[in-house]
């Protein structure tokens, strides 16, 4: 509700991506602004990830364009503004990396060529963990961690890259209840300090209690606003009810994890 | 007494000096890509950069020019030609990768069998170490100091390329240039292998030695030192051997390779068969289960 006034840290205008002459999604019309956490939400395959793709600058957009602090997003990301959390099965977790080695990817914009940590590299990473309370693990090779210690090892990485924005894809997916807190609050915090936050989620049922906005898409966009306007039984049932076949399938498994 | 003069008996020999020095140090550019290659899932490709070189080292013998050169061009060029054939088709990466580098290859194989050069194709296929020419020597020298240059000023970018590009991206690093370096550098290190052991098996030494310190640990810094006394150990040794038994180079080098990973496969002390077996009848533990 507030900084509506302020430049939007998000802008994303007409976006239309396209695979091999098949659209993904279109019609995406949206702002989001500093100080405020939006969830991301929408049935498997209507485009979530093809969104955030296109935010991230890893897909071109067929049309329409997405802007971050009014800026092309390749710019933006020079300037180290985007923090990206990736989801669980795009990362190889027999890689040979610690939790200490992956804070340090989050710092390599601010580094020389070489890539050589200076004091306060060091330093921001130490906070990093410590925030994500994850230094006890720091040396700890990334697939001998539990689900949501894999999750926070990569938050203590976006913490370190310190962008104004933060997109988050299905934090909550194999974590915890004490993890989902622990990463709920953070992203609490991380609003307070005026950070700009996305995050897609599966699970409906936390959304009301930390997410200021909600932007529901399939395909296009079915609704976007305030929390407590949009997130409606209606709106929710328009957008995973689904305007194509075969989606009774990710429908029902949307709406169990929401429940659960 | 004997027995050591039976020893070093070959390091009488200028030719064998020579041949040690130089498979040292394309043993340890080999093994200090290949924790990038085995990391990155690359070892089709360098397959088929290996044999995309043919051709140019024939094309550079007709020129008169240096055979590094041409087999670069060729073999980074292939690699060139798979991206853009896949960026432009639905035709799977692998099957393009296939149809690309057989056809440098036959097109090689077509073009020296009608020039009646010196060219002879058996030493291009599994080298030629123990009848190198100083012009050799100094191409290889050349093209792996500048592989080892490359890869150190890169090797924490490219890392980051290997394990997430998507996070590369994210922070402003310039993705399609960390693509094509690491492509360049593996094209490179190809080039500088081929007198050692050949095309067709400088592919073990761009793979074998990242996989067999990857056996060994989890820490990155450790596996490129494995890696690289692995590379090392098996060309000075297989090079040595195959003097004393009159036998091919770069097949000793390799099969000494393979040995250490079969080494390091049954006996690795976390991931090896022994351990894994061993692991398998302790009850789980908190820690373990906490790991899972």
């Amino acid at each position: 509700m507030r900084n509506e006034l302020t430049l939007p840290s998000i802008q994303v205008k007409d976006l239309m991506v396209a695979y091999d002459g098949n659209i993904a999604i279109h019609d995406i019309d949206f702002q989001l602004h500093p100080g405020t956490i939006s969830a991301l939400i929408g049935p498997n395959g209507g485009g979530k990830s093809t969104l955030f793709k296109a935010i991230m600058g890893f897909i071109i957009p067929t049309q329409g364009d997405v802007q971050i602090e009014a800026m092309p997003v390749r710019r933006a990301q020079k300037k180290n503004l985007i923090a990206y959390v990736p989801q669980s099965d795009e990362i190889d977790w027999n890689f040979p990396v610690n939790v200490e080695e992956v804070a340090m990817m989050g710092r390599y914009g601010y580094m020389n060529f070489l890539r050589k940590p200076s004091a306060e590299d060091r330093q921001v990473i130490d906070e990093s963990l410590e925030r994500v309370q994850m230094t006890a693990f720091r040396h700890r090779q990334i697939g001998a961690l539990s689900g949501g210690q894999r999750k926070r090892a990569f938050l203590a990485r976006a913490l370190a890259q310190g962008g104004r924005i933060m997109l988050l894809d299905e934090p909550f997916t194999g974590v915890d209840a004490t993890t989902e807190q622990a990463i709920i609050s953070l992203l609490l915090d991380l609003r307070q300090q005026g950070s700009t936050i996305l995050v897609s989620t599966h699970d409906l049922s936390s959304i009301p209690h930390f997410c200021d906005r909600v932007i529901m898409i399939n395909r296009m966009l079915y609704a976007h606003g305030h929390t407590e306007e949009v997130f409606t039984q209606d709106n929710i049932t328009l957008t995973f009810g689904g305007i194509l076949m075969g989606l009774e399938f990710n429908q029902s498994q949307v709406l169990f994890s929401g429940v659960s | 007494m004997h027995l050591l003069q039976t020893f070093l008996e070959p390091f009488h020999y200028d030719f064998m000096i020579k041949a040690v020095l130089v498979s040292a140090l394309v043993g340890m550019v080999c093994a200090v890509l290949s924790c990038f290659i085995t990391l990155k899932g690359w070892s089709l490709m360098g397959d088929a950069i290996s044999h995309a070189v043919v051709p140019g080292v024939a094309v550079s013998y007709i020129l008169g020019i240096p055979f590094a050169i041409g087999a670069f061009i060729f073999g980074f060029g292939a690699t060139v030609a798979i991206g853009f054939i896949k960026s432009r088709t639905r035709i799977k990466e692998d099957a393009v990768i296939g149809v690309v580098f057989t056809m440098f290859f036959a097109l090689g194989l077509v073009i020296i069998s009608k020039t009646p050069s010196t060219v002879d194709i058996t030493h291009i296929l599994f080298g030629n170490v123990l009848g190198m020419l100083p012009s050799d020597i100094i191409q290889t020298v050349i093209v792996c100091v500048i592989t080892l240059i490359g890869i150190f000023l890169l090797r924490k970018d490219l890392l980051l390329f290997c394990f997430d590009p998507n996070h590369a991206r994210a922070i402003g690093l310039n993705t399609n240039f960390l693509y094509y370096a690491l492509l360049s550098l593996l094209a490179l290190t190809i080039v500088a292998s081929q007198i050692t052991v050949g095309i067709i098996l400088v592919i073990a030494m761009l793979i074998t030695p990242g996989s067999f310190a990857y056996l060994l640990t989890d820490r990155f810094d450790r596996m490129m030192l494995l890696a690289i006394l692995c590379g090392v150990f098996s060309c000075v040794a297989g090079t040595y051997i195959s003097y004393q038994i009159d036998g091919s180079t770069g097949g000793t080098i390799v099969v000494t390779q393979a040995l250490l990973f079969l080494l390091a496969f049954i006996f690795a002390p976390k991931r090896g068969l022994v351990a894994t077996r061993m692991l398998r009848r302790i009850p789980k533990t908190t820690e373990n289960v906490g790991a899972l």
